[in-house]
C-alpha cells in the first residue's frame, strides 16, 4: 500500500485554511448583525441602502463600457499582429503586460496631470469627461487579461486561412472582422469580458482619485462606519466574482449552435 | 484564346526566389494541376492568382483583364483549401450561402442557389450541421460548394485532398472532376500526388524549385518527360548508363537505338542516361525487334493487382512489373531472368 501522503496533505490544509478560515470568519460575522441569533439583516440593510443600488449601477455601467472599449481596442489588434504583423507579437504582448507593471496609483496621477485643468483636453474639468477617464482606466487594468485571452481565442482557429476563404468569398476586411472573425472569438472575448468585469467592480484606486461615485470607494466607506454591512458586502462581492468565474467557463467550453440554454434546446431530429 | 494567363511571375521572400519566370496559359474550362514536391513553390503561384499574394514581377491575366493588381475579393475566384476552413461558426447551409451573402443576392435566388449547391455535393441532408460536427471528406464538399456557390470565373485548389483518407480521397477527386466538367469552370488543381495529377487532369504543369519544367497532357508527362527531374518525380524510372554513338545512335546493351535529336551536336563516346519504365519490361519477348537485358532476381513483391520485381542487372537494381493475370509468374528469388524491352519505350534523359 502506498504510505499516506502526510505532508503533502498538510500543507494542502494549510493553504485551504489561509483561505477559507476567514472567509467562514467573514460569513459567520455577517449572519450576527441581530445580536444572539444568525440573521440576514445585514444583507436586507444594504440593499435598504439607496447608495448601494445607485454605486452598484455606476459601476456596472462603467464596467460594461469598459468591456467594449477594451473589446473593441483588443480584437481589431490582435487579429491585425497576428495576420499581418507577426513580428510585432512580443511588444504587443509586454504593452499588454505594462497595466500588471505599473501600480494603478501612478497610471491615475499621471491621467489626472494630462488631462487636467491646464491641460488641452481637460477631461477631469466635465463630470462626463472623468467618467470616460474612468472607462479608459478600467480598459488598461483589464487589458492584460482581454488581451491574452482574445489571443489564446485566435490562436484556436486558422484566422489566416479564414480570412482568406472569406476574402476570396468577397468579403471586405471589415466584413470579415464582423461575421467571421468577431464570432469565432466571442468565447474569448466573454471571458476576457467577466475579467474585466470583475475587476472593474470593486476597483478603488482609480476610482476614488477620479472621485466617482462607485462600488470600490463605497465598500470601502462603509468598512469605516459599520461592522456588519461590510462583511455582508464582502461575501456578495465574492459570490459576484465566482459567479462570473463560472459563466466565464460555460461560455468558453460552449461550441457553435448551441443556444445560451443548450440543456433547454430541442434535439433535433 | 487564354483565360487564365501567367506572363513572366516572379516571387521573392526576402533574399529567396520562390518563384522563377512562370509562364503559363489556361484554357476556358480546362482543369490544370500543379504537381511537385513540398515546398517547390505551388501554393505561392497559386495564391497569386487568388490575390493573397502579389508577384514580384510579372503579369497576371483573368479573362482578357489584368488582375495583377486587383485585391482578392474583388476577382471573384474560388478557392478550397488543403484544412477546408469552413467558418465554424455557420452551418454547412450559411457557409455555403457567405459568398451569395456579400454578392447581395436577393434572399429568394439565394436559398435556391444553396439548395441546388447542396444537392451537387449530395450533402443536402446535412445543412443544419456545423462544421466540428462533419468529416473531413463532408466538410471539403461544403467548402466546395462554398467556394462554386457564388459562380466564379476560376477555381483553385490548394491540396483539398492531401488531409483526407485514401479511399474518400479517390471519390472525392473523381465528384470534383465531374463537378468540374458539368459546370465546365476553369480550375487549377494543386497537388504533391502523381497518381492524383495524372488521373483528373486535361493538363498537368510538373513544378521544380519554382520553375515548370513540363507543361503537358498526362501522357505526355509521364511517357515523354522532358527533364531528368519530371523522369524521377512522376512515376518509377530504372536508369541505365548507355552512350552517344554518333551517327548510330545510343549505345546500350549491345545494340544501337536511334537517339533524340537533341543528342545530335555531342561527341561520340559521350555517356548518356537512359531509362526504362518498370511496365516496359517483359519477361518474354513481345514483338520480334524487341531487345533483353539480363539479370538476377532480389526479391518479388506482390501489389494485387501487379506483381513488381527488383532484378540486378550489372550491378543496378532494377524493377520491373508484370500484372497479376491467370498464368503469370515471377521466376524464383535468386534466378537469372532476361528482361525484354522495346527500343521506342527506351527514354534518353536530358543531361
Ligand atoms: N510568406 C512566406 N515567407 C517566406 N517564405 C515563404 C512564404 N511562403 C512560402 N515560402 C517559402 O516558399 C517556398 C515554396 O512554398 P510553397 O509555395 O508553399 O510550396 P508548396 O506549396 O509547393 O509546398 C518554401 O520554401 C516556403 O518556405
Ligand atoms: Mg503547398
Amino acid at each position: 500500500m502506498r504510505r499516506f501522503p502526510l505532508f503533502a496533505s498538510l500543507v494542502a490544509l494549510l493553504c485551504a485554511a489561509f483561505f477559507l478560515v476567514p472567509l467562514a470568519a467573514t460569513v459567520n460575522f455577517s449572519l450576527r448583525m441581530r445580536r444572539g441569533e444568525i440573521s440576514l439583516d445585514a444583507y436586507a440593510s444594504v440593499f435598504r441602502d439607496d447608495t448601494f443600488l445607485s454605486v452598484l449601477g455606476f459601476s456596472a455601467l462603467a464596467s460594461l463600457a469598459a468591456i467594449a472599449l477594451g473589446a473593441l481596442l483588443v480584437v481589431p489588434t490582435a487579429y491585425w499582429v497576428r495576420l499581418r504583423l507577426p513580428g510585432l507579437r512580443p511588444l504587443t504582448e509586454f504593452l499588454s503586460l505594462m497595466p500588471l507593471i505599473i501600480p494603478p496609483v501612478v497610471l491615475v496621477f499621471g491621467y489626472v496631470r494630462i488631462y487636467g485643468t491646464a491641460s488641452v483636453l481637460p477631461l477631469t474639468m466635465s463630470e462626463a469627461g472623468t467618467n470616460l477617464l474612468l472607462v479608459i482606466g478600467y480598459t488598461v487594468l483589464s487589458l492584460p487579461y482581454m488581451y491574452r485571452a482574445v489571443d489564446n481565442g485566435m490562436a484556436a482557429i486558422d484566422i489566416a486561412t479564414l480570412t482568406e476563404a472569406a476574402e476570396s468569398l468577397g468579403a471586405s476586411r471589415l466584413r470579415t472582422i464582423a461575421t467571421v472573425i468577431f464570432p469565432n472569438v466571442r468565447s474569448a472575448i466573454m471571458s476576457g469580458a467577466f475579467l474585466t468585469f470583475s475587476i472593474s467592480l470593486g476597483e478603488f484606486v482609480i476610482t476614488s482619485l477620479l472621485n466617482r461615485p462607485a462600488f470600490g470607494p463605497y465598500l470601502v466607506q462603509m468598512g469605516q462606519d459599520y461592522a456588519y454591512q461590510p462583511a455582508a458586502l464582502a461575501i456578495m462581492a465574492f459570490a459576484f466574482t465566482w459567479a462570473c468565474m463560472a459563466l466565464m467557463d460555460f461560455f468558453a467550453t460552449r461550441k457553435p449552435g448551441q443556444g445560451l440554454l443548450p440543456f433547454l434546446r430541442r434535439k433535433s431530429p | 484564346m487564354s483565360f487564365l494567363h501567367l506572363d513572366g511571375i516572379t516571387k521573392t521572400f526576402g533574399a529567396t526566389t520562390v518563384v522563377k519566370g512562370f509562364d503559363f496559359s489556361v484554357g476556358q474550362g480546362e482543369f490544370i494541376s500543379f504537381l511537385g514536391p513540398s515546398g517547390c513553390g505551388k501554393t505561392t503561384v497559386l495564391r497569386m492568382i487568388a490575390g493573397f499574394e502579389t508577384p514580384s514581377s510579372g503579369q497576371i491575366t483573368i479573362a482578357g483583364q489584368d488582375v495583377t493588381a486587383l485585391p482578392a475579393n474583388r476577382r471573384r475566384i474560388g478557392m478550397v483549401f488543403q484544412a477546408y476552413a469552413l467558418f465554424p461558426n455557420m452551418t454547412a447551409r450559411e457557409n455555403v450561402a457567405f459568398g451569395l451573402r456579400i454578392a447581395g443576392l436577393p434572399r429568394r435566388e439565394r436559398e435556391a442557389r444553396v439548395e441546388e449547391m447542396l444537392a451537387l455535393i449530395r450533402l443536402g441532408h446535412l445543412a443544419e450541421r456545423y462544421p466540428y460536427q462533419m468529416s473531413g471528406g463532408q466538410q471539403q464538399r461544403v467548402a466546395l460548394a462554398r467556394a462554386l456557390a457564388p459562380r466564379p470565373q476560376l477555381l483553385l485548389l490548394d491540396e483539398p485532398l492531401s488531409a483526407l483518407d485514401a479511399k474518400i480521397r479517390v471519390g472525392l477527386r473523381e465528384d470534383i472532376r465531374a463537378i468540374q466538367r458539368a459546370l465546365g469552370i476553369t480550375t487549377v488543381f494543386v497537388t504533391h500526388d502523381q497518381e492524383e495529377a495524372l488521373s483528373i487532369s486535361d493538363r498537368v504543369v510538373v513544378m521544380h524549385e519554382g520553375r515548370a519544367d513540363q507543361i503537358g497532357t498526362p501522357a505526355e508527362i509521364y511517357n515523354r518527360p522532358q527533364t531528368r527531374f519530371v523522369a524521377g518525380f512522376v512515376g518509377h524510372l530504372n536508369t541505365f548508363e548507355a552512350s552517344w554513338a554518333g551517327e548510330a545512335g545510343v549505345a546500350f546493351a549491345g545494340h544501337h537505338l536511334p537517339g533524340p535529336p537533341a543528342l545530335r551536336g555531342l561527341a561520340p563516346g559521350t555517356p548518356v542516361t537512359v531509362a526504362l519504365r518498370p511496365e516496359a519490361l517483359a519477361l518474354q519477348r513481345r514483338a520480334p525487334d524487341d531487345m533483353p537485358i539480363s539479370g538476377r532476381v532480389l526479391d518479388v513483391s506482390f501489389l494485387g493487382s501487379v506483381i513488381r520485381a527488383r532484378v540486378e542487372v550489372q550491378g543496378r537494381t532494377v524493377s520491373f512489373d508484370m500484372f497479376n493475370q491467370a498464368g503469370a509468374a515471377m521466376p524464383p528469388v535468386g534466378a537469372q531472368t532476361e528482361l525484354w524491352f522495346s527500343g521506342s519505350d527506351l527514354l534518353v534523359l536530358p543531361e
